[in-house]
């Protein structure tokens, strides 16, 4: 071991790093406001940028959650770093441009208004910007992100096709005076007109035209389905559904685990109950998809799930602790072929979950136990009722009942603590990791090694160096 | 009367404390609701405008009961008032009983209590409580003000303010997990014990929850809160030595839980359950009907008010009960008495003793009369004095100081 107690520090700050950018994206949660989860999270980017600035760029390999990655970005491309040497620099690059183009397109063009309005303007945010439009669809970009494409094109002096550009530079009569080849362009300058026109143009542009014209809601629904996107469809369910249309998504197989779970959540319990088949099915085919090549692979696991009272989350994530609890509660069951769930409410079925009472979490952390499990997962926010309790009885546990740990338990949270700038923790005996997305599971289990003190900085740099390559060699 | 008897939380089990800040809420729980006692329908807002519940509740033979304080818009009367003591009210019906006016100052205050059921802040509640139980004068002694003598003791018309202003209360509750069979709170601010309720059924509290806590409390709550001190969990700790195995582990859980419950029970409900009298009228309602077969009929159950032993000290409670036939509580609500709060039950309560004679009243507190009406004065119960003697008696101060 080389690393000096420096190092041990600057590994533990990056750790605690890489889990608030994987578990908070800055909003409301149940405990704390969301102007605490930024100002935290927000020293937390500065701090690292600060005193590890080669690392930094290295957590966009991580699984670090869509909010926190756009940060990143803007860090790196609004202060870069000069004396970098070149090889470091070529791989924050490659990790910008991978990492934008897997990011959903709103949020580039979020990240691109804000730079240009904050005036970042050298090589390194034109050439990003540039490279990144040109692989777009930039008829239909212009259309659903109008006002973003507009910014960044202009602000990265980037040159767009002629009719883009009228449609997007010209004032409003000179860009209705003529036709436009490209289909999806004509389409908006005709919807002006007339609405049988609007149902060619996407959902989210179709609806302001839909209200310009007066089409009733349920008509409009019916002839815009086919252009709207899987989440669109699936948040229009509801809707579709009090205006006796067929639902818009027959087939929930193709709905990622996370967002399936806030689905079932957001219906009433007799209306899953009545559903049950489809939805369980559904569920378990989302779990397997997410599991992966992974599926089946876990030893007997055992999963502790919060329901209570504040798995409600807050107005900004409805429900999202609740949603994560029963996505990892299918998880587990595709990990692991023997697997049992602790519902902390004493609830047998999952489907039903509904998030109310307190939170005593040693009961079924006890019976979960008692089932005999290699691993132990728990699924909670961490604000137990008696946290001294817990804390103990988990210490006692690994100390006197377990001591050569034959059981392995880890504490997944939902929820990031702005105060203490980690998740909220069980017990010293029990890692705590934060969650943002069940799909990132596995990654996360192995960036738990390094929290336990028996690796440091260089093993880190290592493994990050080694995640960042192999990223980027998926990509290309 | 009953004076005398002590209060019992017979069939009340506390749950786990859970704690924010300086807030700390013990959840009371019940095994099955009182049969046969409810939140009146006008109070619940959910079912206010449902007439099937009321007419259920009046063929199940269901009393209903109106919280002291709760702000209602009764019938016949558009602006909306708070009674003064619990009422029992026939479902169907919403007859106006004594009560109190708010003055409402400010925009915000008067959206809140439109459509909304809440209660009047803790000063004027316990204002209207402390009122309740001294009574008034029967014989109209000349010390007296006419209007004392002919209205009863009276408070003014009160001002009110949201209790969304006390610190740390409104997110202790928003974070607060309800039970599933909780009937009520007991609520602690900074460890001082602030508030006792208890309902006869868990969902007239969840219904109850938010309102109540939100809008009840005032002065003394609110200094407390400023205190912002966090509150320790209470933790019974586990005995290390005695765990080898699992089942000993969760044995030794079990301990600790028991032995925090009966440590809170013993601890710091004591306070309320042993300092408290039953005092002033009960009134009886419900069907009578005997605990045995040809055994003395009593009705199904009675409301009580509650007064602090007037020796105490600090930390008095008043409140009201409700007992059902067994003499088990179906109702309690308890508020902590402000110093001055307390000055002012002990000085009414002795004036009651002394059947408003001001002379005996002195004497029992060892005073002269003329210190009697400068406490009088000073506690803010000098409206209660006949004006001219007052102003006598604050010429003879000056002239005293002016000496």
């Amino acid at each position: 071991m080389t690393d000096t107690y420096a190092d041990l520090l600057a590994c533990e700050d990056l750790l605690l790093f890489a889990g608030a950018a994987i578990s908070s994206t800055g909003q409301r949660e149940f405990h704390g406001d969301a102007d605490a989860q930024r100002l935290s999270l927000d020293f937390l980017h500065e701090y690292v940028h600060g005193t590890l600035p080669d690392l930094y760029a290295l957590m966009l390999a991580l699984h670090v959650n869509d909010h926190n990655a756009t940060r990143i970005v803007h860090t790196l491309l609004s202060r870069p770093r000069s004396e970098a040497p070149p090889e470091e620099r070529a791989r924050e690059n490659g990790l910008i441009r991978r990492r934008l183009a897997l990011m959903p397109p709103q949020r580039v063009y979020r990240l691109f208004a804000r730079l240009a309005a904050e005036r970042v303007n050298n090589r390194r945010t034109r050439a990003v910007m540039r490279d990144w439009i040109a692989g777009r669809a930039l008829d239909l970009d212009a259309l659903k992100y109008r006002a973003g494409l507009r910014a960044a094109a202009r602000h990265a002096r980037v040159p767009l096709p002629d009719e883009v550009a009228r449609f997007l530079f010209s004032a409003p009569a000179a860009r209705r005076a003529r036709p436009y080849a490209s289909s999806l362009l004509e389409a908006h300058r005709r919807a002006h007109y007339a609405a049988r026109d609007l149902y060619d143009l996407p959902y989210s542009v179709a609806e302001g035209f839909a209200a310009h014209h007066r089409v009733p809601r349920a008509v409009f629904l019916e002839g815009i389905a086919a252009r709207a996107t899987r989440a669109e469809r699936l948040r229009l369910d509801r809707t579709a559904h009090r205006h006796g249309l067929a639902p818009p998504l027959a087939d929930l197989a193709s709905v990622p685990l996370l967002r399936l779970c806030s689905y079932v959540l957001a219906l009433s319990p007799s209306e899953r109950r009545a559903r049950r088949a489809e939805l369980e099915q559904a569920l378990e085919r989302a779990a397997l998809r997410t599991a992966g090549p992974l599926a089946g692979t876990w030893p007997r696991t055992a999963a502790v799930l919060d329901d209570s009272h504040s798995s409600t989350g807050s107005r900004a994530r409805r429900d999202r602790p609740l949603a994560l609890a029963l996505a990892c509660h299918h998880l587990v069951r595709a990990l692991a072929p023997e697997s049992s769930s602790h519902w902390v409410s004493g609830r047998t079925d999952a489907l039903t979950a509904r998030p109310l009472g307190p939170t005593p979490l040693i009961e079924p952390i006890l019976d979960a136990l008692e089932t005999g499990p290699a691993r132990v997962v728990v699924v909670s926010d961490g604000y137990d009722d008696t946290p001294p309790l817990l804390a103990d009885a988990l210490t006692l546990w690994r100390r006197r009942v377990d001591p050569d740990r034959s059981v392995t338990m880890v504490h997944l949270s939902p929820v990031w603590d702005a105060d203490s700038s980690a998740p909220h923790r069980l017990s010293p005996a029990v890692p705590t990791i934060g969650l943002h997305d069940p799909a990132v599971l596995p990654s996360l289990v192995e960036l738990a090694r390094f929290g336990e003190g028996r690796l440091g900085l260089s093993e880190l740099r290592g493994h990050l160096i080694t995640t960042a390559d192999a990223h980027l060699g998926e990509g290309s | 009367m009953n004076a005398g008897r002590h209060l019992s939380l017979e069939g009340i089990t506390t749950g786990t404390a859970q704690r924010w800040g300086g807030v700390r809420l013990v959840p009371l729980s019940r095994a099955e609701p009182v049969p046969g006692l409810r939140l009146h329908p006008m109070a619940a807002e959910d079912v206010r405008d449902d007439p099937a519940l009321a007419a259920e509740y009046e063929d199940a033979g269901t009393c209903c009961y109106v919280p002291h304080a709760y702000v209602l818009t009764w019938d016949g009367d558009p602006e909306p008032s708070a009674a003064y003591g619990t009422r029992l009210i026939p479902p169907g019906r919403s007859s106006a009983p004594r009560r109190v006016h708010l003055d409402l100052r400010g925009r915000r205050v008067r959206e809140s209590v439109r459509g909304r059921a809440r209660f009047l802040p803790m000063r004027s509640a316990v204002d209207g409580l402390l009122s309740l139980f001294a009574g008034g004068p029967e014989i109209a002694w000349a010390e007296w003000s006419r209007r004392l003598i002919r209205d009863g003791l009276s408070a003014p018309a009160l001002t009110t303010y949201l209790g969304e202003e006390i610190e740390g209360l409104a997110e202790a509750l928003r974070v607060f997990e309800i039970h599933p069979d909780q009937c009520g709170v007991a609520v602690y601010v900074a460890d001082v014990l602030a508030s006792v309720h208890l309902y006869p059924h868990p969902d007239d509290y969840r219904a109850l929850h938010t309102s109540m806590l939100l809008d009840l409390f005032g002065e003394s709550l609110y200094m407390y809160g400023l205190l912002r001190t966090g509150v320790a969990p209470l933790y019974a700790p586990l005995r290390e030595r005695e765990v080898r195995s699992l089942a000993d582990l969760r044995r030794e859980v079990a301990r600790s839980r028991a032995g925090t419950r009966s440590g809170h029970d013993s601890l710091m409900v004591s306070s309320l359950t042993e300092g408290l009298y039953r005092n002033g009228g009960e009134i009886a309602f419900g069907r009578w009907e005997s605990r045995s077969e040809g055994g003395p009929r009593s009705p199904m159950f009675r409301v009580g008010w509650l007064a602090p032993e007037p020796t105490r000290g600090d930390g008095a409670h008043a409140g009201e009960i409700i007992v059902d036939a067994h003499g088990r509580p179906a109702y309690l609500k308890t508020l902590r008495l402000s110093t001055g709060q307390v000055r002012r039950a002990r000085l009414l309560s002795t004036l009651r003793e002394a059947d408003w004679r001001s002379a005996e009243a002195a004497d029992s507190l060892g005073i002269t009369e003329s210190e009697l009406v400068a406490r009088l004065d000073r506690t803010g119960l000098g409206h209660l004095l006949a004006p001219g003697l007052l102003e006598a008696h604050r010429a003879e101060r000056r002239r005293a100081a002016r000496r």
